[in-house]
């Protein structure tokens, strides 16, 4: 298996000159200019808040919740890391965009046939050994592309060496159980709107808990129901005969009976 | 003016006309200008009325159905048998209507069937989906008997009955799997569902609310029968299904109050913010005002308590429902969502389409009125009440 790659992006070093996101438009064929936040067309957006600039963008989940949860099984976890989508499958359910703890899929609302749009890690660039489009745009290196356990240890010597300017954080390298983008910030993550309550625990673990008991369940409550169904038929025709029969028998058994009643 | 209609211009009738025209403008534009022109929902809240109303209301609704089936083929309780029949109908309805509104509701609708050859058992959703596919099917031989009766069709008549046992056991095992699993769609979303609302409960909140709910659609249901048709269900059977309720209910509150100390809820739950108003009016209506009203027996054992009792019960119960879909999702969303004109259209209508079709189901088929004895049920006597254990002596 080829190493998962991953983006590492360093707020720190972002100008806000929006030359990824215009990269990214041209890479995708996606119509319009700048714009303020995710849509379907603008698979990243860069931001300003805190007198910081950062980048919105799929996180790429190592166990995504959007794979986990659409019906059809449009979204896969590729080998490279990135989390692709399958528009021939999808139907329009709508349940990864409500269920992105990150608030990243998007649709195409005005569209007759809409689709499920979002980053794809330029996952037809890596495949021709290209690297994605925003991270040959960055002119200061602010965002790059390699290998995501080379990226944590690169991350983890850039807090440590300049531990004033960075959180002591790595964002997304345990998150909603870790990301293959990550985000070092010298600002606290949640001040930027990043969710930070998420669990280590992939989300998908969640609701695997209870699906995965299904078909115990099916087969169990079957034979239960049946069984009482048969008992409580069994008695009901037992006692038919014993009430037919009980016409004719002597008194003394209709005692026992009443008794047992 | 010697203009003539057809039928006879009653209010109900022109309010029916008028939500269907309304329906026809908003499907128009729903399939043409797309979800966005017809719409409220966005990225931000891409689920609203139609997934929160028409199906884990509409659902809910139906369970009336796999309960009064339950209890009459599984536990052969053949007092309930009149009431099975309007159930089964309900349900079916309620299952159709919600496939409709999904068709609606799906950004590509003509790929309803994908989960059918794609399959992803470990999403909550692929599970709904499967489920409705399959109750759908079951409920509509359930029900089938009337329209074999009907029509004089012997031959498949005897062949369902012989069939009914398997099929309600089925029935039963995927209806309780379907409601749970409409709770197991928020399960993913801890950090987006307001924690009233949330819990790792919800499959069973869902089920247990949905039992209730079944039963109070069923007393419901008689009311309005016996006001349209004259028909009203014995006392005994609608006090069974009241202390039903009661008990369903019992156990929901002792859940969800435990829930509540467990993920320490309580802290909410006095807030100023519209999700304690809603929060509070859902408990208040749906779970407490009914368990007090059928503590009291001069309520209990009355058709007029009982019915007050159902009202209270499925009030509660939509409350709940629209809280999960749409107040405990608006904080984290960032906004608030009302449906559009278009949206709450297309709803209406479905529902209107829905009391139509049931009319004239119980007008043409045997629903309210067919024979006492089924022939499934028929090997057992005739009064459950002399069941027990009056043991064997063999002929």
């Amino acid at each position: 298996m080829t190493r998962r790659k991953g983006l590492l992006i360093d707020i720190t070093k972002c100008m806000g000159c929006q030359a990824c996101a215009s990269a990214c438009k041209e890479a995708n064929a996606l119509p319009g200019e700048k714009e303020e936040e995710l849509s379907a067309t603008a698979y990243t957006v860069v931001k300003e808040k805190e007198d910081v600039y950062y980048r919105r963008l799929c996180m790429h989940c190592s166990d995504p919740t959007c794979a986990s949860v659409c019906p059809v099984r449009a979204f896969e976890k590729t080998e490279e890391g990135a989390v692709v989508y399958n528009p021939k499958k999808c139907m329009g359910c709508r349940y990864c965009i409500q269920a992105c703890p990150f608030g990243v899929p998007t649709y195409e609302w005005k569209k007759r046939n809409p689709l499920v749009r979002k980053c794809t890690m330029c996952i037809q660039r890596q495949r021709k050994g290209d690297t994605p489009a925003c991270a040959v745009a960055c002119p200061t290196e602010a965002t790059i592309f390699w290998d995501r356990d080379e990226l944590i240890k690169g991350a983890r010597k850039r807090i440590e060496a300049n531990p004033g300017l960075y959180v002591n954080h790595i964002y997304g390298e345990k998150e909603a159980g870790g990301t293959s983008v990550l985000l070092l910030s010298s600002v606290p993550f949640e001040k930027l709107g990043f969710p930070t309550d998420l669990s280590e625990e992939s989300l998908p673990s969640l609701t695997r808990q209870v699906t995965s008991k299904i078909p115990n369940f099916v087969v169990v409550s079957g034979v239960l129901l049946y069984g009482i169904y048969w008992i409580i038929n069994r008695r009901m025709e037992l006692a038919e005969l014993g009430s037919e029969s009980k016409d004719q028998g002597t008194s003394e058994e209709n005692d026992r009976d009443d008794m047992k009643r | 003016m010697n203009f003539k209609v057809p039928f006879k211009i009653t209010f109900w009738r022109v309010v029916l006309i008028l939500i269907w025209l309304a329906g026809i403008v908003a499907t128009i534009v729903r399939f043409t200008g797309g979800l966005g022109a017809a719409t409220n929902l966005s990225d931000r809240f891409p689920w609203g009325l139609w997934i929160g109303f028409d199906v884990l209301c509409g659902i809910g609704l139906a369970a009336g159905g796999f309960t009064i089936a339950a209890i009459v083929y599984i536990f052969r309780i053949k007092r309930f048998y009149p009431v099975l029949r309007p159930a089964l109908l309900t349900a079916f309805l309620g299952y159709l209507m919600e496939i409709v509104a999904v068709l609606f509701d799906l950004g590509m609708p003509l790929r309803i069937w994908h989960p059918v050859i794609w399959w992803n058992p470990r999403s909550a959703l692929f599970v709904v989906g499967w489920c409705v596919m399959l109750y759908t099917t079951i409920l509509a031989l359930e029900f089938s008997p009337a329209l074999f009766e009907r029509l004089s069709w012997g031959g498949p008549r005897k062949w369902i009955g012989r069939v009914t046992v398997p099929l309600v056991i089925a029935g039963v095992i995927i209806s309780t799997l379907h409601q749970s699993s409409l709770g197991s769609l928020y399960l993913i979303m801890p950090e987006k569902l307001h924690p009233f609302w949330y819990s790792p409960l919800l499959p069973f909140l869902f089920f247990l609310s949905a039992v209730a709910v079944g039963c109070a659609m069923v007393i419901f249901e008689s009311h309005l029968s016996y006001r349209a048709f004259g028909h009203r269900l014995k006392l005994d059977v609608l006090a069974d299904l009241g202390r039903v309720i009661l008990v369903t209910l019992v156990v929901y509150m002792i859940l969800r109050i435990q829930d509540f100390s467990g993920r320490g809820v309580w802290a909410y739950a006095f807030q100023n913010r519209t999700e304690t108003l809603l929060f509070w009016l859902e408990a208040l209506v749906g779970v407490i005002g009914p368990i007090i009203l059928l503590s009291i027996k001069r309520i209990r054992l009355s058709a007029r308590g009982l019915y007050y009792v159902s009202v209270c019960t499925i009030t509660g119960f939509l409350l709940n429902r629209l809280n999960v879909a749409v107040t405990g999702m608006e904080a984290s969303a960032g906004m608030r969502y009302f449906p559009s004109w278009m949206e709450v259209a297309i709803t209406l209508a479905i529902v209107a389409t829905e009391f139509f079709i049931f009319a004239l189901a119980v007008r043409y088929l045997p629903v309210f009125e067919h024979p006492e004895t089924d022939s499934e049920p028929e090997t057992a006597a005739a009064r459950p009440e002399v069941l027990p254990a009056q043991l064997a002596r063999k002929p």
